[in-house]
């Protein structure tokens, strides 16, 4: 059965792209439990790196910018799914209406833009509108590049769901309300938590966006281990970048399950 | 009663309402705006003045010497720089395809069981931030890093090798950062391929591969084509990539715009002409994939 799928190499190919992706994560995990003070000499096993990330005279710093990553993360894919969620389900349930393409051009355009592009235009136009960059603009920014994000995977979901579903319902009598509420919203659910949890990752990851538009003084997470590695790479930095690691790979496998079981229901 | 899908019509404008302010206010209107400041007479101060100018995309082609007495000849500084990044963007996104069709093709043969799992191991990467996997990169080949002296100590290298700073260790972090990115639509368009082609051409006795050339790849080539636009478009404007691993003689589009944004050295106004230069040469790649596309869908 091999036969026609199988090409001698590609297998080698696929570990080699593996060690690749992973070579670097890896070796910076591993470093980052190193007790020596010194980055390139190994002095055991130890989490002295970590409890420095809490308690060390950085840590004030980053806990604040990892508070404000987390928090502009949360309102800004609350926001960007559920002004996707409005907008998904009038491309895909709205039927043809004037606008239409107008409408999926403008829902695409923050990724058809290149990010340096997209943080000078929000800088130009914060500054010229005369709003203070900092925490706010930060949020509107992150908003914004949110949404398409978010809109992907609900609009994907969306289209899955047959129109007989809520068919059923009116025909028994639902109201329109009744029938989103109880029949149409829950077969979307998987959607809605897939575009929001995609949507979260994309906002804590971003710094080339966050970076023109914090203004001085603000920091989120990204640009504060930018700061610091632009002097060298400090051990705490590698527990930082683990952990943040440790959080995305949690993050993953929760989208991973859910996708899944949302594929077992129709 | 009319249909469930009638019945969201009326609906259809008023629940895009949200969308067309936030993204025509914060991001479409924002990027004319840029376009316009883009003719704008720089301030000294970091900042523009209302005075409109061709000065930025003057400096960014052309030069009249020290003292701008001298007759105007090509500034080839920015084109310079241009041209290095549309070279590692290219450089980058074939050694991507060169290396992600054979995983995604890899990947797409297995059985249903592990095929998630070959799947989920390729998609974490791309889900750790892009900062992370950039300064990790960074830790593992500087010059006293893990890679040097562990070639060192099995005795490939005697002198440990100067990666940071070069041209190879920018495309070595723009292959990193996107190679995920090449990956997934190939993937899917594999997937999708139907190994009864292959069958019908391994019968006609056409050697593993020429089918290979001559019938898997014309079927997949949307997903490849796919791939090499979501690498191509963010390596050109990349910035961490560049900015971490590379120093003054690789620089690229990303950090001179960067640059003209910082503190009083900065020239609004050309940064701005700079990011519509690189908006534009995005925008011909999109419109060329875009008839790629359509030419696909016609056939």
């Amino acid at each position: 059965m091999k036969g026609v799928r199988h090409y001698p190499g590609f297998l080698s190919i696929t570990v080699l792209c593996l060690t690749i992706l992973y070579a670097p994560l890896i070796v910076i995990m591993v470093y980052s439990f190193n007790g020596s003070t010194s980055i390139t000499q190994w002095g055991g096993l130890s989490l002295r790196w970590y409890g420095e990330v809490f308690t060390g005279p950085e840590a004030s710093r980053f806990g604040q910018a990892a508070w404000n990553s987390i928090t502009i993360a949360l309102m800004a894919s609350t926001a960007a799914t559920i002004i996707a969620t409005a907008a998904a389900l009038a491309m895909v349930k709205g039927g043809r209406f004037r606008g239409r393409s107008a409408s999926f051009a403008l829902i695409n355009l923050p990724l058809m833009v290149p990010e340096i592009v997209t943080a000078v235009a929000s800088l130009i136009f914060f500054t010229t509108i005369g709003l203070t960059t900092g925490y706010g603009t930060i949020l509107i920014a992150h908003i914004t590049f949110c949404i398409p994000f978010a809109y992907l995977p609900l609009a994907a979901r969306l289209e899955g769901i047959e129109a007989t579903y809520e068919q059923a319902a009116r025909d028994l009598y639902a109201t329109r309300a009744q029938a989103f509420r109880l029949i149409l919203l829950p077969l979307l659910a998987p959607g809605v938590a897939s575009g929001w949890l995609l949507a979260f990752i994309i906002s804590l990851d971003d710094f080339i966006i966050t970076n023109f538009v914090k203004g001085a003084g603000m920091e989120t997470l990204p640009t504060a281990i930018f700061g610091s590695v632009k002097q060298g790479i400090k051990p705490n930095i590698m527990a930082i970048s683990t952990l943040m690691l440790a959080a995305s790979v949690l993050f993953v496998t929760a989208a991973y399950l859910i996708n899944r079981k949302g594929r077992q229901t129709p | 009663m009319a249909g469930g899908d009638d019945s969201w019509r009326p609906l259809a404008r008023p629940l895009l309402i949200p969308i067309w302010v936030v993204i025509g206010v914060f991001s479409l209107l924002p990027v004319l705006l840029m376009a316009v400041y883009s003719f704008l007479t720089k301030e000294f101060r970091g900042g523009v003045e209302w005075d409109f100018t061709l000065a930025a995309y003057d400096q960014f082609f052309v030069t009249r010497g020290l003292f701008g007495d001298e007759p105007a000849q090509i500034e080839w500084t920015y084109i310079t720089i241009f041209w290095r990044s549309i070279w590692q963007a290219l450089i980058c996104t074939a050694l991507c395809l060169l290396i992600g069709f054979p995983t995604a093709w890899f990947i797409a043969t297995r059985p249903a069981q592990s095929r998630g799992i070959w799947l989920f191991l390729i998609t974490i990467p791309y889900w750790v931030n892009l900062l992370i996997r950039t300064v990790s990169l960074k830790f593992l080949i500087r010059d006293n890093g893990p890679l040097n002296e562990g070639l060192m100590a099995i005795g490939l290298i005697t002198e440990p090798l100067p990666l940071v700073n070069t041209n190879l260790a920018v495309q070595l972090g723009l292959f990193y950062s996107y190679l995920p990115f090449m990956v997934l639509p190939i993937y899917a368009a594999v997937e999708r391929y139907n190994f009864a082609l292959s069958e019908a051409a391994a019968d006609l006795y056409a050697s593993r591969w020429t089918t290979l050339r001559e019938i898997v790849l014309p079927v997949v080539k949307p997903g490849m084509i796919a791939g090499c636009i979501l690498v191509f478009v963010p390596a050109l404007g990349a910035f961490l990539a560049p900015d971490l691993l590379g120093g003054a003689k690789t620089f690229m589009i990303g950090s001179l715009i960067d640059e003209q944004f910082k503190g009083s050295q900065g020239n609004w106004p050309f940064g701005a002409a700079a990011s519509m230069i690189l908006m534009t040469l995005v925008l011909i790649v999109l419109v060329f994939y875009a008839r790629a596309a359509s030419r696909e869908g016609a056939a």
